[in-house]
């Protein structure tokens, strides 16, 4: 489910890197009000554990194929919501940034659909109400199914909105759900079905471990309330995509824009003797003068000439890049055959 | 199996190439950071059409590859993981978008010539955005280690408790790493035949893997509060050069000069 960068838009990243810094940010200040810094290591080392085990394939009963665990909602059992979710924001960095698993703009849209559904919707939503009353084998079950189905059905839902917001694709958005959705609830059913086995041996032999188990009393209120977090969010969220999305388009090119301001208009137009010759010979030295995009007012008209000279311009770069590199490589054994 | 010993090679790969003494590798690492992010930022706002923009964008990993010598291969070998996604989503634009753009190798026998739409440049494009973006992830991280990257955040003023936490699961994945690979090996030992762990044992293997894993922690946090540890993360401070503010300055002006002025 991890999303590349080529799969958002600016601003669809932004509004999303906003809402899962808003998160973090919650999420931060729950962990220090704990103050327990005991309990750092343990998240650095879980947050490896659920990265080592992503790499375990497990069998799938009565099919040829195999499953793997994402691990948001087996963290948040463990080590609750808040630390849960820090966990999972450097397991996300740690994997785009060594595996390419995800994107460095992508980072706020993956920490949101794996991370935030996974920790704050399955733990403090689904596990924690149903473990109030203590923990039993069929409510661990019960929980861990219905946690990563449901977790994994938002996380891939959000996947299609943002990628349908960042218009990479002609997809119809009823297609595009109607592939994600039923994909991930196979995937949901086997990570629940993984994490539960989990679960319940750790029930079974160290049920300490388990987070929210028994927890009769309400969790002491912050300042602010799930329902006013939720509504703060999304004000954010509202006021950065449409701030963000601005920005993005509404300016024009900067050439264009300099010359709106000096001559009033974006396109120049020119007639005279030295302008036909001119054109003349750009006509005639042109790589491709035939080979045009029709319509050339839109940015699909592009020309394939200026395609070619983009290349060429690669071409070059590359060509001196290469030559630096030489030249560096010569200057270095010079310096280490020069007689001391 | 083989993609836990892909994973790890990856690991000490990357090990390798961030321990190189190159000029490169030695720059700023939060120079480095915010030149690849401002680079993945204005190659995701390109327009989907505008393949001409995007193709000029190639320059940045191109100078990275070459002069931080950097294999190509490698880096092409990490488009293996979103490369699924990306085709997915790009695959259906030529059918869905059948507006001509172009036409190309017009012959006498054949006015019309190849006639190229929207959709497929679009999905040329969303390929090439992925192309480029990872090939940036790369570049930043094998040139910059985890260590100078959370350094980089905690300048960026990213929480304390974030950066211990990436830079723990950073040191203790290749640990955990080995520990998948000699369970797994174990394991087919004792069942050649099948594919993948059978469901009977996924609780107590992964279980008791888990209580290990429990127990490290403490032993860890015991080790940390022994040398003075109380949640604090300290890094060294690092004096910046001259070419550390040069190289994101002049980047990040070619970039906003091929978003906005070519």
């Amino acid at each position: 489910m991890h999303m590349a960068d080529a799969l958002v838009a600016p601003a669809v990243a932004g509004t999303m890197y906003v809402l899962s810094t808003a998160a973090a940010g919650v999420s931060v200040n729950e962990v220090r009000k704990e103050s327990a810094p005991e309990k750092i290591p343990v998240m650095g080392v879980m947050g490896a554990f659920v990265f080592a085990t992503q790499m375990l394939n497990f069998t799938i009963p009565g099919t040829g194929s195999s499953g793997h665990l994402c691990g948001g909602m087996m963290l948040s059992a463990l080590l609750g919501p808040f630390a849960g979710f820090l966990t999972m924001i450097g397991v996300l960095l740690v994997q785009c940034l060594l595996f390419a698993d995800g994107g460095l703009l992508a980072l706020g849209c993956n920490v949101w659909n794996m991370a935030f559904y996974g920790c704050f919707i399955g733990a403090l939503l689904i596990w924690r109400p149903m473990m109030k009353k203590g923990a039993t084998r069929g409510k661990i079950i019960a929980a861990s199914i219905v946690g990563c189905v449901l977790t994994l059905q938002l996380g891939a839902f959000s996947v299609c909105i943002e990628t349908l917001l960042s218009g990479v694709t002609e997809l119809p958005f009823s297609l595009f759900l109607a592939t994600m959705q039923p994909i991930h609830l196979a995937i949901g059913l086997v990570e629940g079905l993984i994490t539960a086995a989990v679960l319940v041996f750790v029930h079974e032999a160290r049920p300490e471990l388990l987070w929210g188990v028994g927890d009769k009393t309400d969790a002491k209120e912050g300042k602010l309330s799930f329902k006013t977090t939720i509504i703060v969010l999304a004000v954010c969220a509202a006021v950065a995509g449409g701030a963000i999305s601005l920005v993005a388009s509404a300016f024009p090119d900067g050439l264009e824009w300099s010359m709106e301001k000096v001559a009033g208009t974006t396109e120049l137009e020119a007639e005279g003797g030295a302008y036909d010759a001119a054109a003349g010979i750009q006509e005639t030295t042109s790589l491709l003068p035939d080979y045009a995009f029709k319509d050339s007012e839109s940015a699909v008209g592009t020309s394939f000439s200026g395609i070619v000279g983009s290349l060429v311009v690669v071409g070059i770069t590359v060509g001196a890049c290469y030559a630096f590199r030489f030249f560096k490589k010569k200057e270095k054994i010079s310096e280490a055959n020069a007689p001391s | 199996m083989k993609s836990i010993e892909d994973h790890l090679y990856e690991l000490n790969r990357l090990q390798e190439l961030q321990q190189r003494s190159h000029w490169m590798n030695h720059l700023h690492p939060l120079g480095k950071l915010l030149v690849c992010v401002f680079y993945v930022f204005m190659v995701a706002s390109i327009d989907k059409y505008d393949l001409q923009r995007l193709i000029l964008m190639a320059v940045f990993p191109a100078f990275c590859f070459i002069v931080g010598e950097l294999s190509i291969k490698e880096g092409l070998y990490r488009m293996r993981l979103i490369l699924p996604l990306v085709i997915f989503v790009g695959i259906f634009n030529p059918f869905f978008d059948r507006s001509s753009v172009m036409s190309v190798g017009a012959t006498a026998a054949n006015p019309a010539g190849f006639t190229v739409t929207g959709g497929m440049i679009s999905m040329l494009t969303l390929m090439l955005k992925g192309l480029l973006t990872v090939l940036t992830a790369y570049v930043l991280i094998a040139l910059t280690s985890i260590e100078e990257l959370c350094y980089a955040l905690r300048q960026l003023h990213v929480p304390k408790i974030i950066v211990i936490v990436i830079l723990l699961i950073y040191r203790y994945f290749g640990l955990m790493g080995n520990e998948a690979n000699r369970i797994t090996t174990a394991y087919h030992l004792r069942a050649p035949s099948q594919k993948g762990i059978h469901y009977k044992a996924w609780g107590t293997l992964v279980g008791q893997w888990l209580f290990r894993s429990m127990d490290r922690a403490g032993a860890v946090y015991e080790s940390m509060a022994l040398r003075g540890f109380n949640g604090d993360f300290r890094v060294k401070k690092r004096k910046a050069k001259a070419a550390d503010f040069f190289f994101p300055i002049i980047w990040i002006a070619i970039f906003v000069a091929i978003r906005f002025i070519v």
